[in-house]
Order: C-alpha cells, then structure tokens, then sequence
C-alpha cells in the first residue's frame, strides 16, 4: 500500500520536473534575451539571472533610429498583405479544389503540394530575375509577392481539407435559397471556416513575419527592410563591437506581437490543426 | 402552386444510366411520393426536378413552362434535405430569411413572411436560437419553414423523416400531411419508407432501376399492384408468393394449381396464355385463412409472432424458400408445430406472369 502511494508520488514529481525541463529549456533563450534587452550595456557582460534595475534605455536607442520603426512597418504591412492575399486565393482555391468536380483535380493538388517541396534557396535565384523583371526590387510588393508563393500551397491545402468536410447538402441547401458560388463562400462558407482560417492566416503571419533570406537578398535601402534584416544589421560603435543590448531589444520588440496573436488564437488553432483528424 | 410534367426524362452519368426515360405528369397541388429501394432513382429524380443536377434529355415542365436550363432559384422550387441542411451560423430567423435576402425582398416582405411561417410551424418561440439548440424535430420543422418561406411553387421533400426516430417519425408525418391540406401547395416527397408513401401520398410512383414501375393511389397500389415487385414492396408484411401453374382460362376468369393449395378458380384473365405456363401466386398475409389440414393442403407453423392487437403465423411453404406470412387480429389459438390447410381469399389472390406482371381480371368476371 505505501508503495504504491510512493510510486504514485514519484511519479508525479517526475512528470514536474520533466515539465520544468521542458520549460526552462523553451523559455529561458527568450527569458534571457528579455533581462539583457534590460541591463545597461555597462553590465551586459556580468552574469546574472535575475534582474537588478530596469534600464529602456536600449529600448529608446533602438525606436529613436528611424531604420528600424519603418522596418517595424514595412514587417507590419508585408505580413497583413501576405495573409490577406494568402486567406483571399486560398479559400477560392479550396472552394474550387473542394467543391468543384473536374478533371485533373488531383494533380492539381499534387501541382500545389509540389511547389512547397523546393527549399528557399533553390528557388532564390530564378525569384531574383523574376522580381528585378517585375521591377519589385528593393520593395516590399516583392517580398509579398514571394512569401505567398510559399505560404500558398499549405493555406490551399488546409482550407481544402476544410472546405471537402462541408456537407454537401448545405451548399445544394445555398443554391436552392438562390445563393451564388460567391455568396455561398462568403455567407455560409466563411463563418464556419474560421478555425482553419485562424491556423493558416496566423501561419502565414509568423512565416512572413520571421524570413530572413528573401528579405535580405530582395532589398537593398534600409528604408524597405523588414524587421529580421533590420536586426542583424545593427551594428555596434566599431567593427568588433556587436550591440547586444539593442539587439536584444529589438527582438523581444518583435516578438511579442507573435504571442500575444498566438494567445489570442491559440484555441482556434488547436480546433484547425485537428479538425478532420476526428469526426464530430 | 403548379403542375409538373416530366417528359421522357433521362440521366446519365459517365456511363451509368439511372434515370431511364420517366414519363409523368403531377397535377396542381397534388401530394406524390417516390418510392423504392436505395440505389432506384429516386432521389437523382427529385434533385433533376430542384435542378441541382441536369438534365441529359427529355424536357421538365413548371406549370407549362420548360424549366429544364433554369436555376433552382427561378424553378420556384424549395427543398428539404435529409440532412436538414441548416446553416449552423446562423438563428432560425435568419435561416428561413436567408433566401428572401437574396431574392432582394424588402426587409418589411422579409419579416412578414418568416413570421407566417414560424406561425404555421409553431416555430415562434425559437425564432433566435441556433440549429445546435434545437432538437431533431424541431430542427426539421426549421427545415421545412426555410423551404417555405420564399412561397416556392413545388415543396420538395428528400428523405424528410429518415433521420428522427420512430415516434417522431409519426409524428411529423402527420404534421407534414396536415400542412400539406392547409397550404395545398404541390409536393413532391422522396422516401424509401413505403408506410411513409402510402399515408402521405395523393400518388405514388414506383421506381425501380431508373424506370417507373407504377403510378396510382395507394388504394390502387395495395389492391391492383401491376408487377411483383409493386406487389412485394407495398404492404407490411409483405406478399406472399408461391409458384403456380396455369391450367385453362376463358372469358369468366382462369384456373391454376398451385402446390398445397390445390386447384383454384380465379377472376384473373389468362391473356392467351396456354395451360401449362409458369406463374406467380400472389396473396397478402391477411387474405389467408388458416384452416384444419386436409388431403395434400397441410402447412408447417415454424413460428407464431404475437404483437399485441394481431399475430403473424410462419409456415413452411411447399416450393420456394420464403416462408409464407399469415396475418390475423389477436388473440390465435394457432401454435408452432401446428399443421394446417391455407385457404386463400380467391377475391384476393393476384397472378403474374413469367416476366412478374399482374393479370388483369377478366371482363366478364369484373360485371359480375
């Protein structure tokens, strides 16, 4: 009887501490990057786990370039554009690829799927002239333009998904009230899609939110960077000094508008991610 | 309210063939009701009438007009679907609403008439709730108000009741058929249900693999079936039927031997056919009389079903392998084991051919 009641009791405290583990293993780089952001940078090389005083200063250094707030905009404006275009030829393209029987549905999937498979890198090149072609160099439309080209095929085929588990009889009940396809997408389809929407346009937020490699390659001018590049290009008083305080700073700055939006979706997204994985 | 005309009408898809050239005519308020087994066409015959599939050929007919490249929205057609089919989102107002909006009515026509719906169904006091707060009869009343509150011409009805359970089931069949007498629009109502058919219908029409079997009130059905199958799938329990032998006919009627049952005189005319060809016997389970064995007329009772006001007597049959129902009021004093001598009733019995359709009776039998 007491060891039983002592099994049970380890194995609670091992299943804490796992959990503290995890914990202190995803939390503490950002923990970290958050009470050096606070330190002077007299004491940024001191050790310490805790914080002593609170010091914005590294906080006014960085908002008082002006780079770096028109980074903070163009990284605003290119995610919300990223989204809306991504939700608006996603959910047309699920009602299509959903909805509408015709020949060479499938490939057509497989076709979307495909172009998810290449790397970044691969791609960067070719993407390169076609931008320069399109006269988008050193713009944000041409960042738009390539992060929806990738976040296009997951939000497709989520809101697919989605969409093909829609009974049929309510899109037949739509056309006999006299609805439009289009009708039929924005009033009766949209409002019970919000859960997959939430996923894939919060997705795609964070993708485009967080890319380094096009933003880098795909603008020159700091004034039409986006927040990641901003970032690594800060740089200290001389060549061998590297400004943690401010960068720092500057990365807790941009990521807390990623959690609080997890926050604020975080049921819809679970309810996203698993629907169709059970019926109900 | 309209009359429908259906006129040689034909569906194809890829290569299936399943509607098969379907000649009908439903008059101006009229109630029928497809029925037949899964897979026979009745439901792609109703969705080619609401207009969510086409036509391959033949001409559809709304109160004389042809209607067959219209959408369902200028039909004038509204349909209740089996699965109801509510929009989740929305409250029951807006549910019956919804078509109206679309249609461009006013906000004033719109109110009026999704109240004179919700009055007819009793729908008033859940006029702002969602379709998951509502039960299974509740929300099929929704479903009916949504179909009837653009006034449509023709009602269509997919497998209404298919989804409530038994006594709901009663229950909203007879709210439907009293609708139906109040508002005396034209309805057409799809079931596989043949209890369901014959309370409802004003006709029924009997599908079978795309093609009509047979059309007619349900009177007409239950007593003149013109094919076996009709026979066998109209009534509860089903028809008996047993192999029998034509022997001779004339002007008053025919004589067949059937196998227990003996040499029978019939009012049936044999329609030139010669003595010797192969027929159907037909005879419901409460036009059996079971009486005393005698001679060869001896049947074994392998079960007695009681069921409170009538009891169904089992027996095993000379030929064939169903065994044949005898129906009676309770109480019977018939018990398993038993062996007994089958009396059909001769005014009753119904004869098929070897392609299984019904002899007529003969004209001199029929005068008298």
């Amino acid at each position: 009887m007491t060891s039983r009641r002592f099994n049970k009791l380890a194995t609670r405290i091992g299943f804490w501490v796992l959990v503290a583990v995890v914990l202190i293993y995803a939390i503490f780089p950002f923990y970290y990057a958050v009470i050096t952001s606070l330190k002077p940078s007299s004491e940024l090389f001191s050790v310490s786990y805790w914080l002593d005083s609170l010091d914005f200063s590294n906080y006014a250094q960085i908002f008082s370039q002006s780079s770096f707030v028109r980074a903070i905009f163009n990284s605003i404006l290119v995610s919300i554009s990223v989204v809306a275009i991504a939700l608006l030829l996603g959910i047309t393209a699920s009602y299509a690829l959903g909805r509408v029987r015709f020949r060479g549905r499938t490939t057509v999937m497989l076709v979307v799927l495909g172009v998810s498979m290449f790397p970044q890198v691969a791609v960067l090149s070719g993407l390169f002239e076609v931008i320069r072609g399109l006269g988008l160099y050193n713009n944000p439309a041409g960042l738009i333009l390539s992060y929806t080209i990738f976040t296009l095929p997951f939000t497709v085929w989520v809101l697919t998904t989605f969409m093909k588990q829609l009974p049929q009889e309510l899109e037949e009940a739509a056309i006999m009230d006299g609805a439009t396809p289009w009708v039929t997408i924005t009033k009766v389809f949209l409002p019970l899609m919000w859960p997959a929407m939430a996923t894939t346009g919060l997705l795609a937020f964070i993708a485009a939110w967080n890319e380094f490699l096009f933003a880098l390659t795909f603008t020159l001018s700091d004034h039409q960077r986006t927040v990641p590049v901003a970032i690594a290009l800060i740089s200290g008083g001389s060549q061998h000094e590297l400004p943690w305080g401010p960068i720092m700073a500057a990365s807790v700055t941009v990521t807390v508008p990623l959690v609080v939006l997890v926050m604020i979706f975080q049921k819809r997204i679970v309810s996203g991610l698993t629907a169709g994985a059970v019926k109900g | 309210m309209a009359s429908v005309t259906l006129d040689k009408i034909n569906k194809v898809f890829g290569r299936d063939h399943i509607i098969k050239g379907i000649d009908l005519s439903i008059g101006d308020g009229e109630f029928v009701v497809f029925v037949g087994p899964s897979g026979c066409g009745k439901s792609t015959l109703l969705r080619l009438i609401a207009g969510l599939e086409s036509i391959t050929e033949g001409e559809l007919r709304i109160a004389g007009d042809v209607v067959n490249d219209l959408p369902p929205r200028e039909r004038g057609v509204g349909m209740v679907f089996q699965s109801y089919a509510l929009y989740p989102h929305m409250t029951v107002y807006e549910n019956m609403a919804f078509g109206l909006k679309l249609a461009k009515e006013g906000s004033e026509t719109i109110k009026e008439r999704v109240m004179a719906t919700a009055r007819i169904l009793q729908l008033e006091d859940l006029l702002h709730r969602k379709p998951k707060a509502l039960s299974g009869g509740q929300r099929q009343r929704v479903a009916m108000g949504r179909a009837m509150a653009r006034e449509p011409r023709i009602l269509l009805f997919d497998e209404p009741l298919s989804n409530l359970d038994a006594s709901l089931r009663v229950q909203m069949r007879n709210e439907i058929a009293r609708l139906h007498q109040r508002l005396g629009s034209t309805v057409i109502y799809v079931t596989h249900d043949q209890v369901e058919a014959m309370t409802l219908a004003d006709k029924i029409v009997v599908l079978r693999n795309g093609s009509i079997e047979q059309v007619g009130s349900p009177q007409e059905l239950y007593q003149r079936p013109a094919t076996r199958f009709v026979a066998g799938f109209i009534g509860s329990p089903t028809m008996n039927f047993m192999p029998a032998e034509l022997l001779g006919g004339d002007a008053e009627g025919c004589r067949v031997s059937a196998p227990g049952l003996g040499k029978l005189a019939l009012p049936q005319d044999a329609n030139g056919q010669g003595a010797g060809a192969k027929l159907t016997l037909g005879v419901r389970p409460e036009h059996l009389r079971l009486a005393e064995a005698e001679g060869n007329n001896r049947f074994e009772i392998v079960n007695v079903e009681y069921l409170g006001n009538e009891v169904y007597v089992y027996l095993e049959p000379k030929a064939g392998d169903t065994l044949l129902i005898h129906r009676s009021e309770a109480p019977s004093h018939w018990s398993i084991g038993q062996r007994v001598a089958l009396v059909p009733d001769l005014e009753h019995v119904h004869l098929f051919d070897a392609h299984d359709r019904a002899l007529g009776i003969a004209k001199r039998s029929r005068a008298a």
